[in-house]
């Protein structure tokens, strides 16, 4: 990382940004270290993409202050920009052109960079290169697009929602990348609301809402702070005395929801049976019972009451 | 990796955004279909129905044989001989335009509607041919020397004023559109991302269309000339230059109607209410002279206007650059003022 002399690739300070009545980003401070994965983790209308690209220099916020590669967007944009790949949410390439037509335009704007040919292999579109865009599926224009991202060769990689609307497959496929180009040591801001995308490629999240980071850390160590490494969610033809299961050793944070009660646990294997046991006793049948090992989905549930894709 | 300050010229900025701009135009039929087969299918169709029209013959009616014998004497005229009450009719719902009828003392009296102007020339028309008829021999001897002379028809007015039309829409539409629909999908916004410096966007729209304008006009001008036989009087260099400078001029104009918009809707009426006064004042099907005289400023000032007004004065009165400098000057002040607050209104999102 020359320039950044050891620093944080990206420093945010107290930024903040708001449309007409909407507080997009409300006073956020992050730093993405180098060579790490970072993901921003929220629900629609956290202001994870208004983050971003007051980050790429697209958006200015209306105060606060970013620091990228050890310049800022004021005085250094020229250079800055040949040194970041972009990704932006939903947009959409020119459908005429072929895939390496496309790539020879964004190659041009660069000064430095891996020959297109490379790129169309690191992305795994060779037997496309020719196609038009038009006819890509929906993860195949997504590696374009990250292809697009890579073309000079970039300090630092922006991606934002890269998987969204892609099926199970096609997020793979584009994990797997990911994931390599994660081994080559770049470093990489990542934005999606997928919790299963950040806990796979993220060394360190931040869980934002609202415009604000409510937590920060790895995601380990951010199942480990709700406490509770497991969740048991039941259904009851009758609604139990609540407070008869809330002292069951293991069992924490019990509530109910739509007729389905919901529990953090840490000992699987003592708190399932005594919950079952105290259910005999009230006897009330169950007509439903999962248990699950907590994610980051849980997390932000508990620290917000709320789902992550309620929306 | 390629060298810094070694990049080959096919890999230039500039050169790829003009190769991408180019590719989009001729993936498009539809594009093609109406910046290169439409003009030349309206110029054929005005120009036949413009061309070959017959000399009017106007239909008349006489109530005896010796008047009606006198009449058929005069070739522009097509004399029926009728009753005179049926004659009376045929007048009043317009199948004749004249009845002559005998009156007392061997006259000749002629009814007719005088706020008719085919009344009145079959009134001069007839009144000839009787008085011819009945021996006079006309004091001042005349011949007829008709028009149709390439340079002076229908079809020379027209094919320069197409021209202009097909600079102007060409331009506008192409530019107008590509950048809205890049707009919608966020690609302008895609590239900004990018360390492309963002005149050379811009840029690349006109040299695009400086590319295509050789074959737009080509086509326009080739078909009047073969079909036509449409002269080119002027400098081919001179004709260049205005046709280089009036598409300039309308991708400027074009840039500038698109610069802040966001949707295709938007950007059709926006571009219609630019266009259409042009269509209609600036003299592509008739004279611009035919406009009262207190407007004539404001449609001598349309960019349209001066184009039109100079290609015509190039091809066919064989004008120099010289002699349209006026022209010129209005095109030189749209090209530049427009295309300085395109660049400072234009929504790079």
């Amino acid at each position: 990382m020359p320039d950044s002399g050891g620093m944080a690739p990206l420093r945010v300070r107290q930024l903040r940004k708001t449309y007409k009545d909407v507080v997009a980003v409300d006073g956020l401070d992050m730093e993405v270290r180098a060579a790490e994965c970072f993901g921003v983790l929220g629900p629609n209308g956290a202001g994870k993409t208004t983050t971003m690209e007051i980050c790429e220099g697209l958006t200015a916020a209306d105060s606060g202050e970013v620091e990228l590669l050890g310049m800022r967007w004021e005085r250094d944009a020229p250079r800055l920009r040949q040194r970041l790949g972009i990704q932006l949410q939903e947009t959409q390439l020119s459908e005429k052109l072929t895939v390496s037509e496309t790539l020879r335009l964004f190659r041009s704007f660069f000064q430095q960079g891996p020959r297109v040919e490379e790129v169309i292999g690191l992305v795994q579109l060779q037997e496309k290169a020719d196609s038009r865009v038009g006819s890509l599926s929906g993860g195949q224009k997504q590696r374009l697009a990250l292809a697009c991202a890579l073309v000079g060769a970039p300090d630092f990689l922006f991606l934002d929602e890269p998987t969204t609307g892609l099926d199970p497959q096609a997020r793979r496929q584009l994990w797997e990348l990911i994931e390599r180009f994660k081994l080559a040591g770049r470093t990489i801001l990542l934005t999606t609301h997928y919790m299963d995308e950040a806990e796979r490629l993220c060394d360190r999240v931040a869980i934002m809402d609202h415009g604000k980071a409510i937590a920060l850390g790895t995601p380990r160590e951010l199942i480990a702070s709700i406490g509770a490494e497991h969740l048991v969610e039941f259904s009851s033809a009758r609604v139990p005395d609540w407070t008869r299961l809330a002292v069951i050793e293991g069992i924490r944070d019990v509530h109910a929801e739509n007729g389905t009660v919901r529990m953090q646990v840490t000992e699987l294997h003592r708190a399932v049976p005594a919950l079952l046991a105290e259910m005999a006793r009230q006897e009330i049948p169950l007509t439903e019972l999962r248990t699950h090992s907590a994610t980051l989905e849980d997390v932000f549930v508990t620290l917000t009451g709320r789902h992550l894709r309620d929306e | 990796m390629s060298e810094p300050g070694k990049t080959p010229f096919s890999e230039r900025a500039l050169v790829q955004l003009t190769l991408v701009r180019f590719r989009e135009f001729i993936r498009e039929p539809d594009a093609l279909f109406w910046v290169f087969i439409f003009p030349v299918l309206l110029a054929a169709g005005l120009g036949i129905a413009f061309r070959n029209r017959p000399p009017d013959v106007l239909n008349i009616a006489a109530t005896t044989p010796e008047l009606a014998r006198s009449l058929t004497g005069e070739r522009l005229l097509h004399v029926q001989q009728l009753p005179p009450p049926e004659a009376q009719e045929a007048l009043r719902v317009g199948k004749v335009a004249l009845v002559a009828e005998p009156d007392a003392n061997g006259a000749v009296a002629y009814a007719y509607d005088p706020t008719n102007p085919e009344g009145r020339t079959a009134r001069m028309l007839a009144d000839r041919a009787v008085e011819r008829a009945a021996g006079r021999i006309d004091p001042v001897a005349s011949t007829d020397r008709l028009i149709d002379e390439p340079g002076s028809r229908y079809i020379d007015f027209l094919i320069p004023g197409l021209l202009g039309m097909n600079l102007m829409g060409s331009a506008m539409w192409g530019i107008g559109f590509t950048i809205v629909d890049a707009r919608r999908k966020k690609l302008i916004k895609r590239m900004v991302a990018t360390p492309m410096p963002r005149h050379l966007y811009l840029l690349s729209f006109i040299l695009s269309r400086l590319v295509l304008l050789v074959a737009e006009v080509g086509v326009v001008l080739g078909f009047g000339a073969l079909v036509f036989h449409v002269p080119v009087r002027g400098p081919f260099s001179g004709l260049g230059v205005l046709c280089v400078l009036g598409s300039m001029l309308f991708c400027s104009l074009g840039l500038l109607t698109a610069s802040r918009v966001q949707t295709i809707e938007a950007a059709s009426g926006l571009m219609n209410a630019v266009m259409m006064p042009m269509w209609i004042c600036s003299g592509v099907f008739f004279s611009a002279q035919r406009f009262p005289d207190a407007v004539q400023p404001v449609i001598k000032a349309l960019p349209l206007t001066a184009v039109i007004d100079a290609l015509r004065a190039s091809m066919l009165q064989g004008a120099g650059l010289a002699q349209v400098a006026p022209q010129i000057a209005v095109m030189g002040a749209w090209l530049v003022v427009c295309f300085g607050l395109a660049l400072k209104l234009f929504r790079w999102r």
